[in-house]
């Protein structure tokens, strides 16, 4: 059975970490695995979105409409843009953070505000702040390894096993700020 | 040993294990990270050519002296260098000669959509299509040994979906093929009518050999299921037949996709019954197939616009669609945009401002086309915006000459836009070329030119000087600015559009993004000060919005570069 995982945000987030620490747990796990992100364009401030698939054979690298599993979104008008891409009983876990794409800035739209009830009341949302989280950890960056940690609750793999995959991607240095965050995403709310 | 790569360093990876010694390429996205990641192995001579056909020019070089060498490009990119390349399928190599070719179906980071496989063809060079990373790697290496056994360059050839998808491969050794020391053959490379006229038949023989060896190749493959057809695909597109149809479905997977294979396909039809050609961009495979008397259904169900998915595969046969949720609010898109403090603003506005024609090139700075700004009238390709610009001027005259501009960054300058200022130089238009000299190739993720002092591996290189550069090809003013004084960017914009001579600005100030670039600290906003007025939108920074109806700084974008203090007639911000 494949699993299909999004990674989805504003370029500049922090995505590529997420997803380099999810293809080497997964690899680690004994999984076939693809990963798939756009580069170019849609680094600078665009909307980025990074597929994640893994089972036991895995073809296509990318998710179509109504296919992924989870969805983690690391701004919240971006968790409303990518919904179709959910399964129905999918679960999107997102960030409750606003970043003003630029129609919004220079007043060509409204962000709409109250996007996330309407999401949740399509969809199963799981959201934190994970900017709070990420800066209570010790670094404003860890948001994506905050929101690791929440996807953990979602995945079948020992929370150990991320861990070691996580120390294993980060800088020395920065490990225990990641651990950290990981911690705290993980046990949010609980 | 087990490694997830995309496949870019997948290639590389296979550039390696094969023993090739000399990479020369131009960035292009998606074709980018192979080079990267080849200059990652130091037993590989990596460079950043100036264009694709310089870096095609240095592999035949190396090829000839008996090495195995491979130049890297974009789809566009090959146009460039489609000179070299279609002679040099004529000349054939000493050395294995591998081009590989990055297709962005989809346009994700390029200005058309066009299929480098009609390349092949037209050139008759043969071309090997991989479908994931392991194939990227395995097939690089087998290119080698194709282009050393039937004396031809080989096309490895990449699409969007293959480049940037990770998937696990199996590494191995790198392992030296023999020296093949140069020897003095003026039939095989020198290509004047006398010779050329001998190696055409050899072309035309080699493609015979070339189609022998495709019908019995392990790189073109059979799946054959109990099904009531076959498809036949390439590419990332097999990974799309085979999401949908598991091994239900019959499958000729076509490795190499120039030249095919005949009989194999003819056999392959007569087996399935009903043939469907599932291939992304052009009808290629199709039209080989239907060449062959053989119906066929390809392009009447698959588009030959965007990229194909396991989505397009099920929906042109009619299978079942996953049900979805959709939100009903509209939500406002999310553009790429101009990184706060990025130097080209700060002219970008000046221009916008006098509202002058602008004629833009490749780049970064083709974001400034995007709103607030709207500073852009066309973009072409690298160098079109100088060519572009003295076409535009001798056309319109003395009516045009004092209002219209073009910019191009310094990568794309070094690449094709020098060429277009001689011949404003030479042939005389009052043109006014403004070089944005952010000191880095931008666009593609930061990579060296022959402007930033540096090389590949970011040692200490020789640096092109633009003023000494352009003087030298005849232009005598050449005034450089600092993009972040709005007062000298329009100043010397006046002053060099009712010149009577033709002139060079360089704005001139490093990407922010650029790790030497240290950023000040944050600007900020006095609420009491600020009017309200919008004048510091007009930038259209991302650091900046309105807040409450007062202008607010995010100081998490923001990196202190002042363009907006100069906006604000009230002193808001400090």
């Amino acid at each position: 059975m494949t699993k299909s995982i999004m990674i989805v945000g504003v370029g500049g987030q922090g995505s590529l970490l997420a997803s380099t620490l999810l293809g080497k747990l997964l690899v680690t796990e004994g999984y076939d695995v693809k990963v798939s992100e756009v580069h170019g364009m849609s680094q600078r401030g665009g909307s980025v979105v990074t597929y994640v698939r893994y089972g036991d054979k895995v073809y296509s690298p990318i998710i179509e409409k109504g296919a992924a599993d989870c969805i983690i979104s690391f701004e919240k008008l971006e968790a409303a843009r990518w919904v179709q891409y959910l399964k129905k009983d999918g679960v999107i876990i997102t960030n409750t953070q606003q970043i003003d794409p630029m129609p919004v800035v220079i007043g060509a739209v409204e962000y709409p505000a109250d996007i996330l009830t309407e999401v949740a009341q399509k969809v199963k949302v799981d959201a934190l702040d994970a900017l709070s989280l990420a800066e209570q950890a010790g670094s404003s960056r860890a948001v994506n390894i905050v929101l690791m940690g929440r996807l953990a609750r979602q995945l079948d793999i020992p929370v150990e096993n991320w861990k070691n995959a996580l120390k294993s991607v980060v800088k020395p240095q920065f490990v225990d700020i990641n651990l950290k965050a990981f911690d705290l995403g993980y046990n949010y709310g609980n | 040993m087990k490694e997830l790569l995309i496949g870019n360093a997948a290639v590389a990876r296979g550039l390696y294990e094969a023993g090739c010694s000399v990479v020369s390429s131009y960035p292009g996205t998606p074709s980018t990270e192979i080079t990267e990641m080849a200059a990652k192995y130091d037993e590989i001579y990596c460079e950043w050519a100036p264009n694709e056909k310089v870096a095609m020019e240095v592999a035949f070089g190396a090829s000839v002296r008996g090495k195995r060498t491979c130049c890297c490009m974009k789809h566009v990119g090959l146009n460039v260098a489609a000179d070299p390349l279609f002679t040099l399928s004529y000349t054939g190599v000493n050395g294995g000669l591998v081009i590989c070719v990055a297709d962005d179906p989809g346009m994700h980071s390029s200005q058309n959509e066009q299929d480098s496989r009609h390349y092949a063809k037209a050139s008759k060079v043969p071309m090997l299509e991989p479908s994931d990373s392991k194939e990227a790697l395995q097939f690089t290496k087998l290119a080698f040994e194709i282009s050393e056994e039937f004396d031809t360059p080989v096309f490895i050839k990449m699409c969007t979906r293959v480049a940037h998808s990770q998937s696990i491969v199996e590494t191995s050794e790198r392992v030296l093929p023999e020296d093949k020391p140069y020897e003095k053959n003026p039939q095989k490379y020198i290509m004047v009518p006398a010779n050329a006229k001998l190696r055409h038949p050899f072309v035309e023989e080699r493609t015979r050999k070339l189609i022998a060896y495709a019908e019995t190749a392990d790189i073109n493959r059979e799946e054959y299921a109990d099904s009531q057809f076959g498809i036949i695909t390439t590419g990332t597109c097999y990974q799309y037949v085979k999401e949908v149809f598991g091994d239900s479905v019959s499958v000729l997977k076509l490795g190499m996709i120039y030249p095919m294979p005949v009989e194999r396909i003819r056999n392959f039809a007569e087996k399935v019954g009903k043939v469907y050609i599932v291939e992304e961009l052009d009808g290629i495979i199709e039209t080989h197939v239907k060449t062959l008397g053989i119906d066929c259904v390809g392009k009447e169900l698959f588009s030959e616009i965007g990229e194909l998915s396991q989505l397009s595969v099920a929906t042109a046969f009619g299978l079942d669609m996953p049900e979805f949720s959709s939100v009903d609010t509209n939500v406002p898109s999310r553009p790429p945009v101009m990184c706060a403090g990025c130097p080209h603003r700060g002219m970008y506005y000046t221009l916008a401002k006098n509202k002058i024609t602008v004629l833009g090139d490749i780049g970064c700075y083709t974001l400034g086309a995007m709103p607030p700004l709207n500073a852009l009238d066309t973009t072409l390709c690298m160098g079109a915006s100088v060519s572009g610009l003295h076409g535009y001027n001798k056309a319109g005259g003395k009516e045009t000459e004092g209002k219209t501009v073009c910019v191009i960054g310094d990568s794309t300058f070094m690449h094709s836009g020098i060429t277009g200022l001689v011949n404003i130089s030479y042939n005389a238009s009052n043109s006014t070329v403004i070089i944005l000299d952010n000191s880095i190739t931008g666009m593609t993720g930061h990579q060296q030119n022959p402007t930033t002092g540096y090389n590949i591996k970011g040692d200490p290189a020789a640096k092109i000087d633009l003023e000494t550069l352009c003087k030298a090809v005849g232009i005598n003013r050449v005034r450089v600015v600092d993009p972040y004084n709005l007062q000298e960017c329009d100043e010397v914009l006046k002053e060099e559009l009712s010149a009577e001579e033709p002139s060079v600005i360089i704005s001139r100030r490093p990407c922010v993004l650029l790790k030497s670039v240290k950023a000040k600290p944050a600007l900020t906003v006095s609420e009491d000060k600020c009017k309200s007025c919008k004048m510091c939108m007009k930038l259209g920074c991302p650091a900046i919005s309105m807040h409450g109806g007062k202008a607010w700084i995010d100081p998490t974008l923001c990196v202190g570069c002042g363009v907006c203090t100069q906006m604000c007639k009230f002193d808001a911000i400090k």
